[in-house]
């Protein structure tokens, strides 16, 4: 007590009043480092993405000069004679991926609505640990399982299917002069198959996001929903489904990219083939990242430039789709609540 | 209130005995007597009726059954997958009509659906399991030999038995990869992650958007741009230092995706009692924000290499195909795990097929090994702690408490007197 007595007592006649004191901070030395190497890191990756997209592009310019808008429609793949394009290839990845979606957003929902809507407890943590370790599992040996495995067992009803749903254009296995194929070879390295295993891989990250945006569905809602007399499933068709809409659309999105993207699982089930293949359950199919992984080791120097023209078509749509869907999720209701 | 005297039924006497009873004494409480009326057991909530068990076994019965007669007797379907397909498209057939039976058309929706999301669950995670068994069980021929872990494919060609040669240098190829991926990728996705969450600002925003971009990123592209630009314009050759790049190409969006999300966990109070300390920025960083997220943040890198260690196809394009060791990443191809499987069952001949099994079962080991690492360490949240770190934290508190408390002889009187209860000079 004293001492602050005195010290104010020889402090006060020497001031020259008050003074304004300057707000402004300087930061200490290990501020400064720790700010530049941050800001530093958070160049680098920056700096790594930009070089992968420019690097692409700029290899790629050479290969669309030559082939112009036939790039986007030509079906053939020979960048030695400058005959070369992405239609078969991107049709053949956009099919794989559809039909990917076609077995694996049933199986996400139902998922992640049994996650968070069902289970609860050790239960429920043990099944998230789950949906994890799938999404962790390598696409190569999804590829083997497809490959060895569920090809013999979906034979059968892809033959099925063609014989009684033939008058559907897109499940007709038809030959050269359009009879009816019934062999099993016909069946093999379809597109079909390979959807299957895609989307089987592509689950997980539906799931999560589903999940993640339904758990967070108002605990009030839910309760009114129930208090008025609803089931469970009139609950959350009224109040969960609507609320994590966003969730919804943005993990099949989300999930939609990855199958677009999946080499190693496509490229060891299909058969390739340059041309169209309306037919979905007969063998021969292609995509994008198969047709890099097929041709990067033969290909020239323009060919190396052809495929990444290819890679960089990939890329561009992926990224598309990824971020339509992660703006989707911000702006669904359940989004917006995680900030 | 308003809800009381709306209703024109209620009396005044009614309202005026609450008021009385609240007047009187608000501690007296009304039980309702169940006067004649027996009091039943009490009704378990949770379990399922005997109705609801009989409704779904009995479904899942008859349609066992019928599938069993269609697919014998009555038409030509074969295979197992259909099998399932058939059977499970009349067990909900089935349990619909069961349902029915007892229960109006809200409810029989409820249980469809529910009986819906089940049968999702168990497919997924059937086909999980599934995957992963079938992986082992094929795996199994090449598995208990011992020089499969010992030795490499130099020496044995595409007929040799399963005794001769093995992927010992996959796994150090492997090893050696993913070592130099995580040296780039750890401190980079770390660095940028803490950057994004304690740095902030527009240029953080921006290189969060970018951060998300890259995981869009196909894995074959990652793989074709280190093709081009190191392998074509500087190593000239393939080569594991190649193959890394493109791992940490695919694993850092991953890394700093995870980290940031487990950085923001972190609570703000917990920073903003740093900084009222009067800590800087940095040691705000060091000593409060990282050891609060270690646990997640070791997850995060623990996913990111499960991730990393499986990448097949940018692996493909960079590492080059070897059946010999190569320590050296920088020069001469280095073959790893998941390319060696790709390149086994490339072959026709069921030796290297089995071998490729063997191998992707040790990959898959692996991978469900670091999962499970992961899972153990960081299956919390920031700030949760284990119970050994509670036990820990519980038994230093006491010992604090021992020595606060502890008398010492040569103390005066009034020193005594305050430390003998603490709890009083507390208050």
């Amino acid at each position: 007590m004293t001492t602050t007595v005195t010290h104010r007592e020889t402090a006060s006649p020497t001031s020259p009043g008050p003074v304004r004191r300057s707000l402004l901070s300087v930061p200490s030395r290990s501020d400064s480092v720790f700010k530049l190497v941050s800001f530093t890191a958070g160049m680098t990756t920056v700096g790594i993405m930009l070089a992968v997209g420019l690097f692409l592009s700029l290899r790629a310019s050479d290969a669309l000069r030559v082939s112009g808008f036939s790039f986007l429609v030509q079906q053939q793949w020979s960048p030695e004679t400058h005959v070369f394009g992405i239609a078969a290839v991107l049709f053949g990845t956009v099919t794989i991926a559809i039909i990917a979606m076609c077995v694996a957003v049933p199986l996400a929902l139902g998922t992640s609505l049994l996650i968070s809507e069902v289970t609860r407890g050790p239960v429920r943590s043990i099944l998230v640990s789950l949906v994890d370790l799938m999404a962790a599992v390598p696409s190569v040996v999804y590829g083997l399982w497809g490959l060895f495995f569920l090809q013999a067992n979906v034979i059968p009803i892809s033959s099925w299917i063609s014989t009684y749903f033939a008058w559907i254009p897109i499940f007709a296995v038809t030959g050269g002069s359009g009879e009816h194929l019934t062999e099993a070879s016909a069946y093999t390295s379809s597109a079909f198959i390979a959807g299957i295993v895609v989307g089987l891989m592509v689950v997980p990250t539906q799931t999560s996001v589903m999940r993640e945006a339904f758990s967070q569905a108002p605990v009030g809602e839910r309760e009114g929903a129930l208090a008025l007399g609803s089931t469970r499933w009139g609950m959350i068709r009224t109040v969960v489904i609507p609320f994590g809409r966003g969730g919804i659309i943005g993990g099949t999105m989300l999930g939609l990219g990855r199958a677009l993207g999946e080499t190693i699982a496509v490229y060891m089930i299909i058969s390739p083939i340059f041309t169209i293949n309306w037919q979905v359950l007969k063998t021969g199919t292609n995509s994008v990242s198969a047709l890099i992984a097929l041709r990067y080791g033969e290909a020239s120097d323009f060919g190396l430039s052809a495929l990444m023209a290819a890679g960089l078509v990939l890329f561009v749509i992926t990224l598309i789709v990824n971020f339509t869907a992660s703006s989707i999720v911000a702006r669904s209701r359940s989004g917006a609540e995680t900030g | 209130m308003t809800t009381v005297l709306d209703p024109p039924t209620l009396s005044d006497t009614d309202v005026a005995t609450d008021n009385d009873t609240s007047l009187i004494g608000s501690s007296i409480t009304h039980l309702p007597s169940p006067g004649e009326t027996p009091v039943g057991p009490r009704r378990s909530l949770r379990k399922a009726t005997l109705d609801d068990k009989f409704n779904i076994v009995g479904a899942l019965v008859a349609s066992v059954a019928l599938t069993s007669l269609l697919f014998g007797w009555f038409t030509p379907l074969i295979g197992g997958v259909g099998y399932v397909v058939v059977a499970f498209v009349l067990f909900v057939g089935f349990y619909i009509i069961l349902v029915a039976l007892r229960a109006d058309r809200q409810e029989v929706k409820d249980r469809v659906m529910t009986a819906l999301m089940v049968s999702a669950g168990v497919i997924l995670f059937g086909a999980l399991i599934f995957v992963v068994g079938y992986t082992l069980i094929r795996g199994k021929d090449a598995l208990p030999h011992l020089n499969f872990f010992t030795q490499t494919m130099e020496l044995a060609g595409p007929l040799d038995p399963l005794s001769i040669g093995g992927i010992l240098h996959a796994i150090v190829g492997s090893l050696i990869q993913i070592t130099i991926a995580l040296s780039i990728t750890i401190p980079l996705g770390i660095t940028t992650a803490v950057f994004l969450n304690e740095i902030g600002g527009r240029f953080a925003r921006f290189v969060r958007t970018i951060a998300d971009a890259m995981t869009a990123l196909p894995s074959i592209v990652a793989g074709l741009f280190v093709y081009a630009a190191i392998i074509q314009l500087i190593t000239h050759q393939r080569s594991g230092f190649a193959a890394a790049m493109a791992i940490t190409v695919m694993m850092l969006p991953i890394v700093i995706r995870a980290a940031d999300v487990v950085l923001r966990l972190v609570p703000g109070n917990l920073r903003e009692a740093s900084y009222a300390l009067g800590s800087t920025r940095w040691s705000t960083v060091w000593n409060v924000v990282l050891p609060t997220a270690r646990s997640g943040l070791v997850t995060a890198v623990i996913l990111g290499t499960a991730r990393g260690i499986g990448e097949t196809s940018p692996v493909l394009l960079t590492s080059g195909i070897t059946s010999v060791m190569n320590f050296n990443p920088f020069s001469g191809p280095m073959i790893s795990l998941p390319l060696q499987v790709f390149d086994f069952v490339k072959s026709p001949e069921p030796n290297m097929i089995a071998r490729g099994f063997g191998t992707a079962a040790v990959l898959l080991l692996l991978v469900v090994a670091l999962f499970t690492v992961a899972r153990i360490i960081g299956g919390r949240g920031p700030g949760q702690l284990s119970d050994s770190q509670r036990r820990r934290l519980a038994a230093a508190s006491l010992e604090d408490l021992a020595r606060m408390s502890r008398t010492t002889p040569n103390r005066d009187a009034t020193d005594v007197d305050h430390a003998a209860n603490p709890e009083e000079t507390s208050r």
